[in-house]
């Protein structure tokens, strides 16, 4: 018995949310009494066994080439024979878009009760219940997986990495790799920026920052916060800003330590996609915004007088000149 | 061309989110029901574009519940759409969900089947990923642009950091997102030919759901909201190092 842990990677490095995933994994194999394990399709720049020190003792590969990108119905039958080989009880990935391609046909495949978004660990103490986001983030659900085999993918930045000592073992796995169905004809990465669901910190702006001409202040402040950058609904339509950067119920819903909005009112639908940020910081000239109810801190005042105080400030605190 | 477009009723996004039974009810008293946004405005709405284009395409919707759908089905019915069939079942889990409707793709000899990316309420994620799987058919999820060409399609799909182009042979699964279509409003001559559109209601096929929903519960609420002073900003910055520590 064990639990497997599906290790996502892009550009030849791990994903953060897999060591998250990791760490998970092995907090849970733990609260079982079984062994953790890890599972790799394709290659990376880092030491595989030194993945150990997130608590998995093995790490189970394929280093074939062509599973550097996506291909979820190979990655479902593979990482399906190992679950079955290594006798998996349990299956963890991260809920972010290569866990949304493949967790729900690892379900249909194995016949293993899936939750989706899984917000903290498993109680086994009577049964095997997880909790997950619902209702776009303004409710919880507990939900009781009751077959043999339990997928779950966790929600991005809600399980802390936790690392210790030790060193995993790495299993070279022999399974065919067929021929792929979808076939990649091109691919377009933004590389440098951080990604807006991995970051901790996301600095946001809405209609109030006039034009797109306007972006320079929250680009700077979220560059020496180390922050993604993202945006409300209206601004992605009016072309503002790329479409990739909307955060909301119809975009992005992401879960940042710290979400700034600068200039966005805070609608409904707006709220959907943020309110599972640990911290929201919104900025508006308007004292009625509806964001501010939802806000840990605010300040009312014309964004284009604030961002430069901001920036400054970090700058201190950061001992940038 | 035959296309099976999934959708689902959710709670109109401004309704109220409220619990009974113990925690273990969804409130509904009250709640405006609508077509979950991403099964409408992306996965139907691209689905009558594709009709709009070949005219002899057969489009059909499905949805899993209880007669209480029928008014959501018809005004999805209402944009577009040939005719709609109902699974006459509360839905259980996403493996129940999907388990009807591949009964009903397997029956129908369907090309393409479109879903949304998932509900804005349980936000699973997972029919349409799970349908594909029941059906060995490939399964692209978040996809924000589809386009058909004889038995083969071209997507893009966001991944990792960014999106792919990719080419998958016919048939096919798609979770569909923003970028797919633009919103709809439906007008007076779609609602008047929604009434005549057949809906046909069928029974379920026996499937053990996987899951069960324990009990709910809402985020302990907020501590309210600390100000600072515009001309002070600075303070901003000191209170969320400080105070919050996330900077």
């Amino acid at each position: 018995m064990s639990v497997l842990v599906f290790i996502d990677h892009s550009d030849g490095s791990i994903k953060k949310t897999s060591f998250e995933a990791l760490s998970y994994g092995a907090a849970l194999a733990k609260q079982t009494g079984v062994s953790a394990e890890g599972v790799l399709l394709g290659t990376v720049s880092e030491d595989l066994a030194s993945l150990g020190k997130y608590g998995v003792q093995k790490i189970h590969q394929l280093s074939q080439d062509s599973l550097n990108q996506l291909d979820a119905e190979q990655y479902i039958r593979i990482i399906a024979t190992i679950a079955e080989s290594s006798g998996a009880t349990e299956i963890i990935l991260s809920h972010t878009n290569t866990g949304r391609a493949i967790a729900p046909g690892l379900s249909a495949r194995l016949k293993a009760g899936l939750v989706t978004g899984a917000t903290a660990l498993p109680d086994t103490t009577n049964g095997f219940q997880v909790k997950k986001n619902v209702f776009s983030g303004k409710a919880f659900c507990t939900v009781s997986i009751k077959t043999p085999v339990k997928i779950i993918s966790l929600n991005p930045n809600v399980y802390p990495v936790a690392t210790g000592t030790g060193n995993a073992e790495i299993t070279q796995e022999n399974i065919p790799v067929n021929a792929a169905a979808v076939i990649i004809k091109s691919v377009s990465k933004a590389s440098g920026e951080i990604l807006l669901t991995e970051a901790e910190i996301v600095v946001s702006g809405g209609r109030g920052m006039k034009g797109p001409e306007n972006w320079g202040p929250i680009e700077e402040l979220a560059k020496l916060l180390h922050a993604a950058t993202a945006c409300s609904r209206p601004v992605a339509d009016a072309g503002w800003r790329p479409h990739h950067e909307h955060v909301g119920q119809t975009g992005i819903a992401i879960a940042p330590n710290l979400y700034i909005a600068i200039g966005i009112s805070g609608a409904i639908q707006h709220l959907a996609g943020v309110n599972r940020s640990k911290v929201i910081v919104v900025i508006n000239k308007d004292p009625e915004a509806p964001f501010f109810k939802s806000a840990d801190y605010g300040i009312v005042g014309d964004a284009f007088e604030v961002l430069p105080k901001l920036i400054q400030a970090v700058k201190k605190l950061k001992g940038v000149t | 061309m035959k296309i099976l477009v999934c959708i689902s009723k959710t709670p109109d996004t401004t309704a109220k989110i409220a619990f009974t039974d113990n925690n273990r009810k969804f409130v509904t008293e009250g709640v405006q029901w609508i077509l979950n946004p991403y099964d409408e405005w992306y996965a139907l709405v691209r689905a009558i574009e594709i009709k709009e284009k070949d005219p002899a395409a057969v489009l059909r919707l499905v949805m899993v519940g209880g007669p209480d759908c029928d008014v959501v089905i018809r005004k999805a019915l209402a944009l577009g759409g040939d005719e709609a069939i109902r699974v006459n079942t509360e839905p259980v889990d996403s493996f129940s969900v999907a388990s009807q409707i591949a009964a009903i793709a397997k029956a129908g000899g369907y090309d393409l089947i479109l879903t949304g990316k998932e509900t804005i309420d349980f936000n699973g994620a997972s029919v349409g990923g799970m349908l594909a799987g029941l059906l060995e058919w490939p399964f692209i999820s978040l996809a924000a642009k589809l386009d058909l060409a004889g038995n083969s399609a071209t997507l893009v799909r966001e991944v990792e950091g960014g999106e792919e182009t990719v080419e998958v042979k016919l048939p096919l699964v798609v979770g569909c997102q923003k970028g797919m279509a633009e919103q709809r409003i439906p007008n007076m001559k779609g609602i008047m030919g929604a009434r005549s559109k057949p809906l046909k209601v069928v029974e379920p096929v026996a499937v053990e759901p996987l899951t069960e929903i324990v009990s709910f519960e809402l985020p302990p609420s907020k501590k309210g909201v600390k100000m600072v002073a515009a001309d002070n900003a600075e303070e901003l910055i000191t209170l969320l190092h400080d105070e919050a520590k996330v900077i």
